[in-house]
């Protein structure tokens, strides 16, 4: 850097677009707002963002943030760099295929935009702690998975803090834009942990994932997708050449050039037409179309929002728009609301209801299916005469076969009783939940 | 380029690095891409971020036409100028680093300014699949969209300042096979089946098939069977009531095998028959807006330099009058549903030929033509995906910018009726106008130094719009205020979003797939609020 660029002059010059909304007022601004070069020095030298995420959201947030002014970035992402990455991953080049994405997004941007202090984390968002969430004004996450999304909003909600008098220290807010996209399809929403809904109190917003019914798999296939997922889940296992405790690859061509060509022949002898090799790696991955142009407009929508939160120069999002550019450019921005119940950011004591004849089996299921809960493979413990008691876990096998029974078992035979608390802890949570249990006579059978 | 031997069915390293987006547009939407060729001017920051959805995906090339030198302000805003691009040409350097994203896009810079070019080389813009422009003057917005007009080049205009955002898309005519539905309507044909069809459903006698067999009838044949008996109680005619669709879904119910208790058994099939009542029972029509463009003057008098689309669409009419009798060539697509592997494939199969056999009829007609016409010909696979796609057509017939610059009386009046709702977004229209106006006017943009002080004056350029088309003044000021403002700052991140949608939109036209917006979109990055307005 030449001490030209470290002039004022020059600093005033080149953030000149930026600072005209930053220190000028305007009848559209939000209440709060006061028009200043201290909040240009805030977002350049204090404003601490975290970008969840480096891929093709991730790539465009760390762009948008550094030419409005952020300088203090983090990002994350656990990935390396992949070839199908590039039509819109743009900060990565042929030469950086295998580098952690987070560490290429970062170099790219800091010599391109100098005076951007961005830095990278190669890893999960799971292996980062409190203390690092902590420290950020703003998170805006540009990620793929719902699990993810819900982890990482359990996070935020688990640095809220109460006052006394049960009303929220606002100041331990830390607000989270979000963005999602999917072929010409995408979606920004602006939350704000405690205060506004949040991603759990609006799970029914995404849709479960298409799955088919193994006995089409098995007896009636019809669609090239069938013959391709009876490979994937049947033929893959006693088959493969790799060996049977060989996982199906879907990112290792040789793996899916022999479910393409096993597929091919199960397709061929039924009379079904078109199995190739794309839809054959689709349906293994799961792979959703993605394009540079849905990336680029959800990502810049997130960072206006996220500028606006730094600044105040003018009212949020209120609080969710849909984007849809297959048909003309169509949004639609609607104000989601918060659940009083959300299991993840209400603050009173969660309670479920539940027959006293109960079995674990039927909290297990409720846990699972419960819209209100909607978990992946929770481990529930509980604490009698003060030792930890593992009801049920499936994630570790050792501990799986030992509890499994306990399935079976009523709840009383547990040593659970009403008004008694289980932990529940999940992916889809960073945190233990803790849930009283009430006992009610209720009329559907739960002894299944 | 590393490619697997011939026998693997791996993918070419391109097919790999497009995978993602292929998926949207296929191989043939990619091959339109690389023949693309745009022009862009001004390489704002608008600019390149549209450059770069574009660069990104494939485009054949690009070239970009700038005059302007860089200054401090423009490497602000801009992603695709260093600090070392300081004093050089905007438009190289632009190009340069835009280029990078993709070493497979041509790439060409024109350090002159677009009216210079407009004097003393008109046919410069021939060369172009696409022009696109930002930041020129309202004069330049006037003999630029007249020209690009008369030469039939497709035309995007767009600005960026402060929170505002819009863009608008001038294209004489446009014409799209490939829409991409949402939703998409089946084609069953069940109240005219074709011979193929009627033989298969005759030949099927539900009553007699085993239990096994019985719950593997695709739901079709389940609904077919039950209209076919209500006919008959029913003086044959075709069920359109809600009552006569009651009466075919208890048929239905009927048919469900009960075991020896008398409980009817649970046959996934027939539960999606009775389902299927609301929906498939729609009688095979030709819709409208397919029957206008069959019977448009450009399909019904067709010239050596007629494009393939309408030459299509006059075979079509020929189909339709003839072979079709009335109706289009059948899709030839069939939803999963709850089958037997054999029934299904069976079924789908009668679909496929039928398809087939009609698009064959409607190449040969189309081959007639190009014949008599001594024209281009057209491939098979053209009419075949032409003819999978013909209850779909789209096509728009656009405006010229230069004509809405004049505030004729037609393009008054639609501006009026939205101010009267009163419709926001059509004011954010006006304040545009009027910066632009006020930009000829006064050689800068809006509040550009002192913000209280312009008011006033873009406030008569507001009034003088206002009045031109018969309105009268805003209520309020509030919006010269926030105009005034923004001082005419470009901001990144609302070029964009912006970048991303116009970049969209030249896809989606260089493509021919998907609709394109019809034809002006505007964005306000305060509200979030998006509106399309078709001048």
């Amino acid at each position: 850097m030449t001490s030209e660029s470290q002039t004022a002059d020059y600093q005033n010059r080149r953030w000149q677009h930026i600072r005209k909304l930053l220190e000028r007022s305007g009848p559209f601004c939000h209440p709060d707002f006061e028009a200043s070069a201290e909040i240009l020095n805030f977002i350049m030298n204090c404003c601490k963002v975290l970008i969840v995420g480096a891929g093709g959201l991730g790539c465009e947030l760390l762009k948008d943030l550094a030419l409005m002014g952020f300088k203090k970035l983090h990002i994350v992402d656990m990935d390396t760099i992949e070839l199908s990455n590039l039509n819109r991953q743009f900060l990565f080049r042929r030469n950086d295929i295998g580098l952690p994405k987070a560490k290429c997004a970062v170099e790219f941007v800091n010599k391109r935009v100098p005076g951007c202090e961005a830095v990278a984390h190669h890893c999960a968002i799971q292996d980062l702690d409190e203390d690092f969430y902590r420290q950020f004004h703003i998170v805006v996450c540009g990620l793929d998975s719902i699990i993810a999304r819900r982890w990482l909003n359990g996070m935020l909600v688990s640095l809220l803090q109460y006052n006394d008098d049960r009303s929220l220290d606002q100041s331990s807010v830390i607000p989270m834009v979000d963005g999602g996209t999917e072929g010409f399809k995408g979606n920004a929403r602006v939350i704000l942990p405690g205060m506004s809904a949040c991603i759990e109190c609006t799970l029914d917003l995404y849709p479960p994932q298409k799955t088919f019914p193994l006995c089409t798999i098995a007896n009636t296939p019809r669609l090239p997708e069938h013959c391709i997922e009876y490979v994937k889940v049947i033929q893959w296992a006693k088959e493969n050449p790799w060996g049977s405790s060989t996982t199906l690859d879907g990112d290792d061509p040789q793996h899916v050039v022999w479910v393409y060509e096993k597929a091919q022949e199960r397709a061929m002898k039924h009379g079904i037409a078109n199995v190739t090799y794309r839809l054959t790696q689709g349906v293994l991955k799961n792979i959703i179309p993605a394009v540079a142009s849905t990336n680029a407009a959800i990502a810049a929508a997130c960072a206006t929002e996220v500028f606006k939160l730094a600044s105040s120069c003018c009212v949020n999002m209120n609080n969710y728009m849909v984007l849809n550019m297959a048909d003309g450019v169509y949004t639609y921005t609607f104000s989601a609301e918060k659940r009083p119940d959300c299991v993840a950011c209400c603050n009173s004591t969660r309670v479920m209801k539940i027959d006293p004849d109960a079995t674990l089996q039927y909290i297990y299921t409720k846990l699972c299916e419960d819209q209100a809960y909607l978990m992946k493979s929770p481990g529930i413990t509980t604490v009698i005469n003060g030792c930890n008691k593992t009801l049920y876990m499936s994630s570790i096998k050792s501990i799986e076969e030992r509890t499994k029974d306990n399935l079976k078992k009523k709840l009383t035979d547990l040593g659970l009783f009403n008004g008694a608390d289980i932990l529940v802890a999940d992916v889809t949570t960073p945190n233990t939940i803790t849930i009283k249990l009430k006992f009610e006579t209720l009329d559907v059978d739960m002894t299944k | 380029m590393a490619s697997p031997s011939p026998k693997s069915p791996e993918q070419s390293e391109k097919n790999k690095q497009y995978d993602r987006q292929l998926r949207l547009w296929g191989d043939h939407g990619q091959s339109a891409l690389e023949s693309g060729h745009i022009c862009l001017i001004n390489a704002t920051a608008l600019g390149t971020e549209i450059l770069k959805s574009i660069v990104l995906p494939g485009i054949g090339a690009i070239t970009i036409v700038d005059d302007c030198t860089v200054s401090d302000e423009d490497i602000g805003s801009n992603f695709f100028l260093e600090m070392s691009s300081k004093g050089l040409n905007r438009g190289s350097e632009a190009l340069r680093l835009v280029l990078e994203l993709n070493p497979a896009v041509q790439g060409h810079a024109v350090q002159e300014p677009p009216d210079q070019i407009l004097d003393e080389n008109p046919d410069f813009f021939k060369s172009f699949s696409l022009v696109i422009a930002t930041t020129i003057s309202e004069k330049v917005t006037q003999s630029l969209s007249q020209h690009l007009w008369d030469i039939n080049v497709p035309f995007i205009l767009c600005q960026s300042v402060g929170f505002l955002g819009s863009f608008r898309i001038q294209i004489r005519e446009h014409a799209v096979t490939e829409t991409h539905p949402d939703n998409e309507q089946t084609d069953l044909r069940l109240d005219e089946p074709f011979m193929s069809l009627l033989e298969h459903l005759e030949s099927i006698d539900i009553d007699a098939l085993d239990l096994k067999d019985h719950g593997h009838i695709p739901w079709i044949i389940i609904l077919y069977k039950a209209v076919q008996k209500w006919k008959i109680n029913n003086n044959n005619k075709w069920p359109v009531t809600r009552n006569d669709k009651e009466d075919i879904k208890n048929i239905i119910r009927d048919f469900i095998r009960k075991d020896e208790n008398g409980i009817p058994i649970n046959e996934e099939n027939f539960e999606e028959a009775i389902r299927a009542v609301n929906t498939a029972l729609m009688p095979t029509f030709l819709p409208k807006n397919i029957s206008k463009l069959m019977y448009n003057s450009a399909a019904t008098n067709l010239t050596k330099d007629s494009s393939s689309f309408w030459i299509m669409c006059s075979a079509l009419r020929a189909f339709v009058e003839a072979e079709g009798k009335g109706k289009l060539p059948v899709k030839g697509i069939l939803p999963d549903m709850t089958a037997s592997t054999e029934h299904y494939v069976k079924l789908q199969n009668i679909y496929k030929m039928q398809a087939a056999n009609d698009a064959e009829i409607v190449y040969r007609k189309v081959r007639q033509i190009v014949t008599q016409l001594h024209c281009d010909s057209i491939s098979e696979a053209d009419v075949k995906l032409f003819c999978r796609h013909a209850h779909d057509l789209y096509l728009v017939k656009g405006s010229c910018v230069a004509t809405e610059l004049q505030l004729g009386n037609s393009v008054a009046s639609y501006i009026a009726t939205y101010l009267e709702e009163p419709d926001v977004m059509m004011v954010h229209y006006i304040m545009l106008r009027a910066a632009g106006m006020f930009r000829s006017e006064h050689c800068r943009a809006p509040g550009d130094w002192e913000p209280e002080g312009d008011i006033a004056k873009l406030k008569t350029c507001v009034n003088k719009l206002l009045g031109d088309i018969s309105c009268s003044p805003f209520p309020k000021d509030d919006h010269i205020h926030e105009m005034c403002r923004y001082g005419g700052a470009e901001i990144h991140s609302v070029s964009a979003f912006l970048g991303g949608c116009v970049a969209h939109e030249a896809i989606k036209i260089i493509t021919k797939q998907y609709k394109p917006v019809n034809n002006t979109f505007i964005y306000d990055g305060a509200s979030t609020n998006t509106a399309t307005f078709e001048f």
